[in-house]
């Protein structure tokens, strides 16, 4: 389905006719846009959770343009102004007051921030209902924990820039958890901050990341991403492959063309989507003190450490597995088992396409033992979440680490209870509910 | 189930739990009283710039509450400042930290960095608690405690307005021992317009961007009916 094996466009005579030849002869525009859109066929049952990939598309360009006029008022500097502010702090309440239309900018982007790991997370759930991972779509799922993984760090780069109390602490915090790295640790960390504490040199390489590095690996896995997609054709939610029917033009009978059918059903989707959006940029830009956190109204004080700090809340599930660690193993400090345990409570996602052992893709045809597995999984996450923000405590502690258990336990164990499962015969076609 | 699993998946947004150990009467005020706004500001130049500054806010921004600019200049501005200049404070920082022990905080912000995770609009309620919590304490060198904020460094600089209070220790309540200008009404009063004065300095275009968020919701409602039926007649003949 894929760009290459579509016929050049020939000239009708007329002058838009021949400026569209000579450009098609030298740039492969008819057969890009035939095998990406108005050729690529997708399968025609796709259902609500099928708006988040468009959506997530759409969240980076937000986040992009108004990047871009952020960027033009914004300085990354921790030097104290005349009135012993950080320049840094100033200048996004610069922004926020005497740019014009700079609070409306400042505040799509931040919201954006939110928006965009509440699209992923959901484009990611939708994996898991459907088994879009699942064989041949692995390398889609790839570049897709790939495109998760820089989000994470974009996001994180991008918390520290606005020089609040928790932007400080945050990133002082998680910057320090690498120094829990056998022998290279200590030397790591001050590599990443370019100073023994988070200070202008660290806020300078933050900004250069978060606005050139990041985004351009961003950009480029979002284009790996959807060209894997177009290669193997999109999964669906009966997890039926449609390119196994196929009509004598050799179009799968369930498949219809993405443009102009799933075009305009993505705009729908886009304009509801923008509507939960504008309501809570418009009417709580804060997002109930998740969004934008309350401490981060202080200007970073190195010598002022908060009561309590706390990831934003899209950090929180990975944080509270980091605090669940307690234990030192083989001589070595709890807080390296907790990185890890972080770092592969991320990374483990990978894995799925060859963790998942079940003869069926989706949800719809696999037993109870998914389904209870899966809601105690969404349920755990949810609880880890909770957990990461609120301030250390006896039981918190425990049910973190029943829940980090858990976590590993649905990754780990799936080759065996996958298969175990009481499976529903899956259908030829597609249905339509 | 589906549902189930959406409601599982917001939970956390909902969740959060709002901390805090001393009650905090609720500010009786709103941003939309202009008449309350502009007491506050009179209030704030009078009483708070003097200290702490709210550097990132302009004089000429003071118009949006209903004033002209010479009402600004004559009413809100004291010294050389300029009607564009920041309302940036002209005691020096390390010289406030020897006389208060902490350097004061700058209040531009002061009512949103005051709110808490799940009540962003708290910080209201902080600081009319606080603002009107202070009692006679020996023991401390400015004379004076707080209930709200213990031990703090600043002094009771409305106490001419709302005169003194001590601290039963019995009840834990705070009495009146000598009354100030203004009846414990007005003065809850005042203490509400300059909160108000804050909350409205923390992000001036709030209103706007109410005002605006209703025009594009009410734009986005039509663009919805519209795209909607764009949706349904391509669709119509999918099966």
């Amino acid at each position: 389905m894929a760009a290459g094996n579509f016929e050049k466009y020939k000239s009708d005579g007329s002058l838009a006719g021949n400026l569209l030849e000579w450009v098609d002869a030298r740039f492969p525009a008819t057969s890009m846009w035939k095998g990406h859109l108005s050729e690529y066929y997708a399968p025609k049952n796709f259902n609500f959770w099928y708006f988040f990939g468009s959506l997530a598309l759409l969240v980076l360009v937000i986040q992009i343009v108004t990047g871009i006029f952020l960027v033009m008022h914004y300085k990354p500097d921790a030097a104290l102004n005349a009135y012993g502010v950080p320049v840094a702090f100033a200048s996004v309440e610069y922004i926020m007051r005497d740019v014009p239309g700079g609070w409306l900018i400042r505040y799509m982007h931040s919201t954006g921030a939110s928006a965009f790991f509440i699209v992923v997370y959901l484009h990611m759930f939708r994996g898991l209902l459907y088994g879009s991972y699942r064989k041949p779509r692995e390398l889609t799922w790839l570049f897709g924990v790939g495109i998760f993984l820089c989000l994470m760090g974009e996001a994180f780069f991008g918390y520290l820039l606005p020089w609040g109390q928790m932007s400080y602490w945050g990133a002082q915090v998680i910057v320090n958890l690498f120094g829990a790295i056998p022998f290279v640790g200590n030397d790591l960390s001050i590599l990443i901050r370019g100073d023994f504490v988070v200070g202008d040199a660290t806020l300078n390489r933050f900004f250069s990341f978060h606005v050139i590095a990041f985004p351009l690996v961003l950009l480029g896995l979002v284009a790996a991403h959807v060209l894997a997609l177009h290669e193997t054709g999109s999964n669906n939610p009966d997890g039926v492959e449609i390119k196994a029917n196929k009509d004598e033009n050799g179009i799968p009978r369930d498949g219809i063309p993405f443009h102009p059918y799933y075009t305009v059903k993505d705009i729908v989707g886009v304009v509801v989507f923008l509507m939960v959006f504008s309501a809570i940029m418009f009417f709580a830009p804060e997002g109930g003190g998740a969004f934008l956190e309350t401490p981060n109204f202080y200007p970073a004080d190195p010598l002022k450490t908060p009561p309590h700090i706390a990831p934003v809340w899209y950090f929180t599930p990975y944080y509270s597995i980091l605090r669940a660690m307690v234990w030192n193993f083989f001589g070595l400090d709890a807080k390296f088992w907790g990185v890890v345990a972080m770092g592969a409570s991320v990374v483990v996602f990978a894995f799925l396409p060859w963790l998942d052992r079940s003869p069926v893709k989706s949800i719809r045809y696999r037993g109870p033992i998914y389904k209870t597995l899966l809601t105690i999984f969404v349920i755990c996450f949810v609880i880890l979440g909770y957990l990461g923000t609120q301030s250390p405590s006896y039981w918190g502690e425990k049910i973190s680490q029943v829940c980090t258990v858990f976590y590993f336990g649905f990754f780990l164990a799936m080759p065996w209870w996958s298969r175990m499962d009481k499976f529903k015969p899956v259908p030829d076609r597609v249905t339509m509910h | 189930m589906k549902k189930l699993l959406i409601a599982f998946l917001f939970a956390p947004l909902l969740a959060f739990a709002t901390g805090g150990s001393v009650h905090l009467d609720k500010w009786p005020g709103s941003v939309s009283d202009k008449a309350g706004l502009q007491n506050g500001a009179k209030l704030f130049v009078n009483y708070c710039l003097n200290c702490h500054g709210a550097s990132y806010m302009r004089y000429k921004n003071l118009m949006e509450l209903g004033l002209t600019e010479q009402q600004v200049k004559d009413n809100l501005m004291f010294t050389s400042d300029k009607i564009g200049g920041l309302m940036a404070v002209a005691a020096r920082a390390d010289e406030q930290k020897q006389w208060f022990g902490a350097t004061p905080p700058d209040l531009t912000i002061i009512a949103r960095a005051r709110g808490d995770l799940g009540a962003p609009k708290a910080g209201a309620d902080w600081l009319y608690t606080y603002l009107r919590s202070f009692y006679r304490d020996e023991n401390r060198p400015t004379g004076w405690n707080n209930v709200v904020f213990e031990n703090v460094g600043m002094p009771h600089v409305l106490y001419g307005l709302q005169g003194q209070q001590v601290l039963n220790h019995e009840t834990h309540k705070l009495e009146l021992a000598v009354p100030g200008q203004l009846p414990p009404v007005e003065f809850d009063k005042a203490v509400s317009d300059l909160v108000g004065f804050m909350v409205w300095m923390g992000e001036p275009q709030q209103e706007f961007r109410q005002t605006l968020g209703y025009i594009v919701l009410a734009f986005l409602a039509i663009l919805f009916v519209v795209s909607y039926a764009l949706k349904k007649e391509y669709w119509k003949d999918i099966h």
